[in-house]
């Protein structure tokens, strides 16, 4: 047990700085979700009307969306670690070897909070106004960072089943789907009738709806066991413990 | 001493269900003697790397048996890892990481004491002539630099067995005199190596004996001196002005073969051998175009052991990295 969580923390550290370490990481988890959220607010924003100042409907959308990105890096670092024999050494080592994945989870955690700080920081600087207490500022980072840990766990994923880092890299797109039919960016009785049947059963719809609800102090999660915190709570535990059991299952498969 | 690795009978398949290839293992037996070098010598596509993951618990083998100090390689998968090391084909180090920071990961990883480790860490780098550029990230390293720092990463814990896959494939010839240096070194200090190589020269420095392995199966197995006599020591190859000079001179000397306008005689190398060789092509009457001293090479082995010349290395080019 202790060597399991020395061999954890080794490999998170490792993760830390391969991460810190990758200019494409860097900039994707800290220029363009501010690109991305300049972007949605400056060109958009004018024309889009969701019954509250764009900026503060757009942020949470903003850094789930960076979530995405962010993972799509991890799966590229876990399908590295695979076909550059880094796995194979760690095998032949007593190690669990799957720590491996958990360092490259752990580290993408990591970088996502200073993502969000980021996009939180550019936001208020840009006129955003949430009205949150600090508990709820608390629930807002743990609710993200869920969301973080299935969507990260489902990169780890694919970086094991995948072949090439072509393939690790389409990864980015489907995940880059998910918060666009949603109410990241638009309501979602505004989306085309067949869209909003899948954006309203989705994960990201609740997820942001919860953390919208928390930024502007207007919900209290625990006292509406129906609603979407709950059922953000529920979908990100449920596909984080699915995505890495799989993950684990993969890689001890994976020959 | 006695064996320290074996394997008995060794099958291995690839192949999806329905498809029909040949086994990439196909009844392979070898055994390492304890404190002593074997080396796995074969063409690319032979098995070696099969091998050598079935034996560092890797790979679970079809059928057969192998163990590493006594213990089954399947059954006491975790125990075997705690005594062996493995410096696999790719250079298994970070790239983003400097050489420090690559040892001291490994040797968190090895459960090393965490106090040791620095001292660990400083000495290994110091001993593999990487103490400049420790703290440089190994991006910046030559391609021997980085082979060194992976077969430091597998010393750490000082293994009782060492596998080397193909370490000096791709090393300019000074690196790969400098990592022969150091697995001699290793051995020196008690521990057993097992090596692949696609050197003839490679098995013949390093290795106390060589298995030759061919299409999954160890072919031939011996010293390296007991291998080189069954191909010849050397041999004298003339090229004649045309084929009808070469089938003249042939006759007249002792085991020669032809291959067109060429003619290859046998030799142990001596002045006496030469001379008598070359007074018999004068005697002939036939003037050699260039005639050299040829000394066995892999090819040589193979065509003499399997009677086909690496006939896995041309049919899978494409695999190099295999
Ligand atoms: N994981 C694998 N899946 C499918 N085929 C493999 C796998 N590993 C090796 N092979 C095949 O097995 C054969 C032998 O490979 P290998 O053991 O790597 O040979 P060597 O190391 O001697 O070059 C090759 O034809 C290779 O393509
Ligand atoms: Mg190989």
């Amino acid at each position: 047990m202790t060597s399991l969580f020395r061999d954890v923390s080794t490999m998170t550290v490792r993760g830390l700085r391969l991460v810190s370490r990758d200019v494409d990481a860097v900039i994707t988890a800290v220029l363009l979700p501010v690109v991305i959220l300049l972007m949605f607010v400056l060109v958009f924003g004018g024309a889009l009307d969701v019954g509250t100042d764009y900026i503060n409907y757009v942020t949470p959308g903003v850094i789930l969306l960076a979530a995405g990105f962010g993972a799509a890096n991890t799966a590229l670092a876990v399908e590295h670690d695979m076909s550059s024999g880094m796995v194979e050494r760690l095998r032949s080592m007593p190690v669990t070897a799957w720590t491996v994945l958990s360092g490259h989870v752990a580290a993408s955690l990591v970088k996502n909070l200073v993502t969000t700080a980021i996009v939180f920081g550019v936001s208020i600087l840009m006129g955003f106004r949430p009205d949150a207490t600090a508990l709820e500022w608390l629930a807002v980072v743990g609710m993200i960072l869920l969301f973080v840990g299935w969507i990260t766990w489902l990169a780890a994923l694919v970086g094991v089943l995948v072949r090439s880092p072509d393939a690790a890299g389409g990864f980015s797109f489907v995940v880059m789907f998910l918060p666009y039919v949603s109410s990241a960016f638009v309501p979602v009785d505004t989306l085309p009738s067949w869209m909003r049947g899948f954006a309203e059963h989705q994960p990201v719809t609740p997820v942001i709806e919860t953390v919208r609800g928390l930024l502007a102090g207007d919900v209290v999660p625990a006292a509406d066991p129906g609603g979407a915190a709950a059922l953000a709570v529920v979908w990100c535990l449920v596909l984080g413990v699915t995505f890495a059991v799989a993950a684990g299952l993969a890689f001890r498969a994976r020959r | 001493m006695g064996a320290i690795v074996t394997a008995e009978g060794l099958r291995k398949s690839f192949a999806k269900r329905g498809a029909t290839s040949p086994p990439v293992l196909d009844g392979l037996d070898l055994e390492l003697e304890e404190g002593s070098v074997l080396a796995l010598l074969g063409p690319n596509g032979a098995g070696k790397t099969t091998t050598v993951r079935i034996l560092a618990t890797l790979l679970r083998p079809d059928a057969g048996r192998a163990t590493v100090a006594g213990l089954d390689v399947v059954r006491d998968a975790r125990r075997v890892r705690e005594i062996i090391s493995l410096t696999g084909q790719q250079v298994a180090v970070d790239a983003r990481q400097t050489g420090a920071e690559n040892l001291t990961m490994m040797g968190h990883l090895a459960h090393l004491p965490r106090r040791v480790v620095p001292d660990r860490v400083a000495e290994l780098l110091t001993a593999f002539d990487l103490g400049d550029a420790a703290s440089r990230r190994v991006d910046t390293y030559s391609g021997g630099m980085r082979r060194r720092l992976d077969l430091a990463a597998g010393l750490l814990t000082r293994p009782r067995i060492m596998f080397l896959d193909e370490p000096t494939t791709g090393l300019d010839p000074r690196s790969r005199q400098a990592l022969w240096d150091v697995v001699r070194d290793v051995v020196e200090q008690g521990t057993s190596v097992f090596l692949t190589t696609q050197y003839l020269e490679e098995a013949d420095r390093l290795a106390r004996r060589v298995a030759l392995v061919d299409g999954g199966r160890v072919v031939a197995e011996g010293t390296p001196a007991q291998l080189k006599s069954q191909v010849g020591e050397a041999g004298v190859e003339l090229t004649l002005p045309s084929p009808s000079d070469a089938a003249r001179l042939a006759p007249a000397l002792d085991a020669a073969t032809v291959d067109g306008a060429r003619v290859r005689v046998p030799t142990d190398g001596s002045v006496a051998h030469v001379r008598s060789v070359l007074s018999t092509v004068e005697a002939v009457g036939v003037t050699p175009e260039h005639w050299e001293m040829r000394t066995p090479t892999l090819d040589d082995v193979f065509l003499t052991l399997t009677g086909h010349v690496g006939q896995t290395r041309t049919a899978r080019t494409a695999e190099v990295a295999a």
